[in-house]
């Protein structure tokens, strides 16, 4: 369980130089850039880069400008949680283990209303959780049995569904639901489980391959 | 650098397409040009993050009231509301004002979809006695689209369908090969519902410029515009068919006015830019004409003027008029070029509507890339033209249908809801979820024209309020007629046929109501009108060249002179329309005309 920033702006800056010696040599119009900015220099003022303001933010070097706010306690359950959610498998990792923990405490954390209104559902819901771990089991949710969890998170895993007394608990469950796979899918593991290959160069567009056009049924499969 | 009267001939507020088009189409011809652009300078060639995942920015990249479109788009100081820069309406108006505030204005975030008016779009009002007629033919401006679009880049296909004009041989690029979401809609929307769906035009390099045929095509016997034309093509790479063109783009594989007319205009010698220079009124002199702006130099806060011999407003359809009205004199009590008072009226934004669906045949797609060109491949055009004629609609213009759909890089909100979407699944089975509905959600967006009245326009606010640099502000007024409601709804019902005809579920709401199914005005960002084009100047602002009828110097280049507002996406015609002008301009000049 870390909550440390650092960690994860580097995760961040790594991932940013890899993408970045991907794509440049072989595409970009380098000599060209620099006559241009010479071009430019000549005929512009006040140049300067972006403020670093929340409207104009560094696209390059993001960084995270509020302070992150769950306690530890809360973010060891979130990550108990988000490993409920999304564990792991043949395909790809658990959702807490790329830090899906840390990216709620980021969500919540954040000056808008929509968040602010998430982090009373987060943290209320975690505070229902761990009561309802203590009253069925006499333990912390984080402490429980795989089996004792699971049968917690049945009662709460759809809001259509759900007992009376369990409906804002699934609506916690739902948003944390939603905000462990936003964190995941985003990731380079999560994109990887899906199949997602594109976000490379290509020197060329071609059609969908035929095996594509048969699934939809565009075209008769093969005899 | 001299301070006299005739430092620069010509001043362009603001940098977008207007602005962007009309600086560089007079620098070319050896004018001298000053362009303000109220933002800050932007270079996206450095600036623009292409690779980025959205696990690199905050929120995953979700959209914030800083960032509307998410924290990797382009727009800088941009959005419906910017610091320090109110707007009011009554409260049940709600009237959005989107705002660019860097140079390149939108064109660094714009859809880039590029079509063109037609014939039936220049003349709305002898077709069905609506709206206004445009005071020039679509065959007036038509060789101005083929440039623009050979000068910016536009791939597409020539279809010969009705009021949706070819181009002339050549000048589109390729379209690139439909995805397979798109192929399905076609196939479904041919075979079930006889809907028209074509390859989309799109200000993308789907392959690299002729640099060694089009400058001389385009600026005959003029050796500086070919050859600021030509290393400006070669500088341009062509798509490589990932990253997302919202973010703007680094390789110049798309239209900005960033990376496509500033540059060559600068590399002119003929142009200077200043940026944080937000003008606040045009001046002028005992005579009426205009003498140049003042602006407010942000970075120190204090109020400067520029003098040239002309100016032309592009700042965008809303601050134009802003800009004309907050210039009163004994003159012009009203603002500049305001004597018939129609400047701010005749507000058009764009009629939208959406349906989201998941379609089960696009389910467990075999991995493959889906990128493209990152905006749609294929679109509809309106097809409904002779229903409308017959009077079978309860509604009198078209609209276009844009597609979006595929396995596309994942953003923040791609799985969002489909744990209940799937019983309340989670663990290993929500993972299963995930690969299997990955991909299989479509949606289709109405884009359609909205008929100008009485009632949508923009006036300073009568309260005095002003924005943080003292500039007085506008208050927007805004009314819907039964056409764009009708409209928004027959969208929304179209949507719907389409979907459950390739066998899908819709996963919107399908509103009774067109009212409930019609985007809030200003929210698709087309707003045009505000200085309208027309030949009685007792009716409208400008002539057809964007010249005020009553102040001979002074252009609005932008949307603000529209006419109407076709379903067309109107970027491409701004930019058609600006060179007219611009063309206009220079030849005025080389008589003597402006001296």
């Amino acid at each position: 369980m870390s909550r440390n920033k650092p960690v994860k702006i580097a995760r961040r800056t790594v991932i940013k130089f890899i993408a970045a010696a991907a794509a440049a040599p072989a595409l970009w119009p380098g000599l060209a850039v620099q006559a241009r900015k010479v071009a430019i220099e000549k005929g512009r003022k006040n140049h300067k880069g972006p403020a670093g303001t929340p409207s104009d933010p560094d696209l390059i070097n993001p960084v995270v400008p509020w302070e992150l706010t769950l306690s530890d306690e809360h973010l060891g359950m979130l990550e108990t949680l988000c490993d409920m959610i999304i564990p792991a498998d043949e395909h790809s990792p658990s959702a807490g283990s790329i830090g899906a923990h840390d990216f709620i405490d980021e969500w919540v954390s954040a000056p808008y209303d929509g968040m602010k209104r998430d982090r009373v559902t987060v943290t209320e819901g975690l505070s229902w959780l761990e009561k309802e771990s203590d009253k069925r089991f006499s333990a912390t949710f984080a402490d429980l049995e795989e089996e004792q969890k699971t049968s917690i998170c049945d009662d709460i895993c759809h809001v259509a569904s759900s007992a009376p007394e369990h409906v804002r608990g699934a609506q916690f469950f739902d948003r944390v639901r939603d905000l462990t796979a936003m964190a995941f899918y985003t990731t380079p593991e999560g994109m990887k489980d899906l199949g997602y290959i594109g976000n490379v160069p290509l020197t060329k567009w071609l059609p969908p391959p035929r095996e594509v056009l048969q699934h939809a049924g565009l075209i008769p499969d093969d005899e | 650098m001299p301070k006299s009267q005739a430092e620069y001939d010509v001043i362009v507020v603001g940098s977008g397409a207007a602005g962007g088009m009309s600086a560089f189409i007079l620098a070319v011809h050896g004018v001298r040009v000053l362009m303000l652009e109220a933002g800050r300078d932007y270079d996206p060639v450095t600036e623009t993050p292409m690779f980025q995942l959205p696990s690199e920015a905050p929120l995953r990249g979700a959209s914030t009231p800083e960032k509307p479109f998410g924290f990797f788009d382009a727009t800088v100081d941009g959005g419906w509301q910017v610091p320090g820069e109110p707007y009011s309406s009554d409260q049940d108006v709600n009237f959005k004002w989107w705002r660019s505030r860097m140079l390149g204005g939108r064109t660094n975030h714009w859809g880039r979809i590029s079509l063109r008016m037609g014939h039936y779009d220049y003349k709305p009002r002898s077709r069905d006695g609506l709206g206004f007629d445009w005071p020039m033919n679509y065959e007036d401006v038509e060789p101005w689209y083929d440039k623009t679009e050979a000068l910016i880049g536009v791939y597409g296909s020539n279809e010969g369908l009705e009021n949706t004009p070819d181009s002339s041989p050549g000048v589109l690029l390729p379209a690139p090969a439909p995805r397979v979401h798109e192929l399905l809609t076609q196939k479904t929307c041919a075979e079930n519902l006889d809907i028209p769906v074509i390859p989309a035009h799109l200000a993308i390099l789907s392959r690299k410029q002729d640099a060694d045929h089009w400058p001389a095509r385009l600026f005959p016997n003029n050796p500086l515009a070919q050859k600021v034309v030509r290393q400006s093509m070669r500088e341009r790479a062509a798509c490589f068919f990932a990253t997302p063109c919202g973010r703007g783009c680094s390789i110049k594989a798309n239209f900005q006015s960033t990376t496509v007319l500033i540059p060559p205009a600068l590399a002119t010698g003929n142009l200077d830019i200043r940026t944080d220079a937000m003008v606040r009124e045009v001046t002028t002199d005992a005579r009426g004409r205009a003498t140049g702006v003042h602006y407010i130099d942000k970075q120190c806060g204090e109020d400067r003027h520029a003098s040239a011999k002309l100016v032309i407003l592009a700042a965008s359809a809303c601050e134009s008029a802003r800009i004309m009205m907050n210039s009163r004199s004994t003159l012009f009590p009203h603002g500049v070029g305001n004597g018939s008072g129609k400047v701010g009226k005749y507000l058009m934004d764009t009629v939208g509507a959406w349906v989201g669906g998941q379609i089960p045949a696009l389910e467990n797609m075999p991995p493959h890339n889906q990128d493209g060109a990152s905006g749609m491949h294929l679109y509809t055009p309106w097809w409904l033209y002779q229903q409308q004629a017959r009077g079978k609609l309860d509604f009198a213009r078209g609209y276009h249908i844009e597609m979006y759909g595929g396995r596309r890089m994942p953003g923040a909100w791609a799985f969002a809801g489909l744990g209940n979407d799937t019983g309340g699944a989670y663990g290993k089975r929500l993972k299963r979820e995930a690969r299997r509905y990955y991909g299989s959600y479509i949606g289709y967006a109405g884009r359609g024209e909205m008929i100008p009245n009485e009632d949508c326009y923009c006036e300073i606010d009568p309260s005095g309020a002003v924005d943080r640099w003292g500039i007085p502000t506008l208050k927007f007024q805004w009314k819907w007629s039964k056409h764009e409601l009708n409209q928004a709804r027959h969208m929304q019902h179209t949507f719907r046929d389409m979907i459950e005809a390739m066998g899908g579920r819709v996963t919107s709401t399908i509103h009774k109501d067109g009212a409930d199914a019609i985007a809030a005005p200003g929210e698709i960002i087309h707003e045009v009108g505000g200085a309208i084009m027309g030949k009685d100047p007792d009716r409208s602002v400008v002539n057809q060249y964007c010249q005020s009828h009553e102040i001979p110097n002074l252009f609005v280049a932008d949307g603000a002179c529209f006419v109407s507002n076709a379903d067309k996406n109107p970027t491409l015609s701004i930019m058609a329309i600006a060179w007219r002008s611009s063309d206009y301009i220079v030849d005025q000049m080389q008589k003597g005309t402006f001296s």
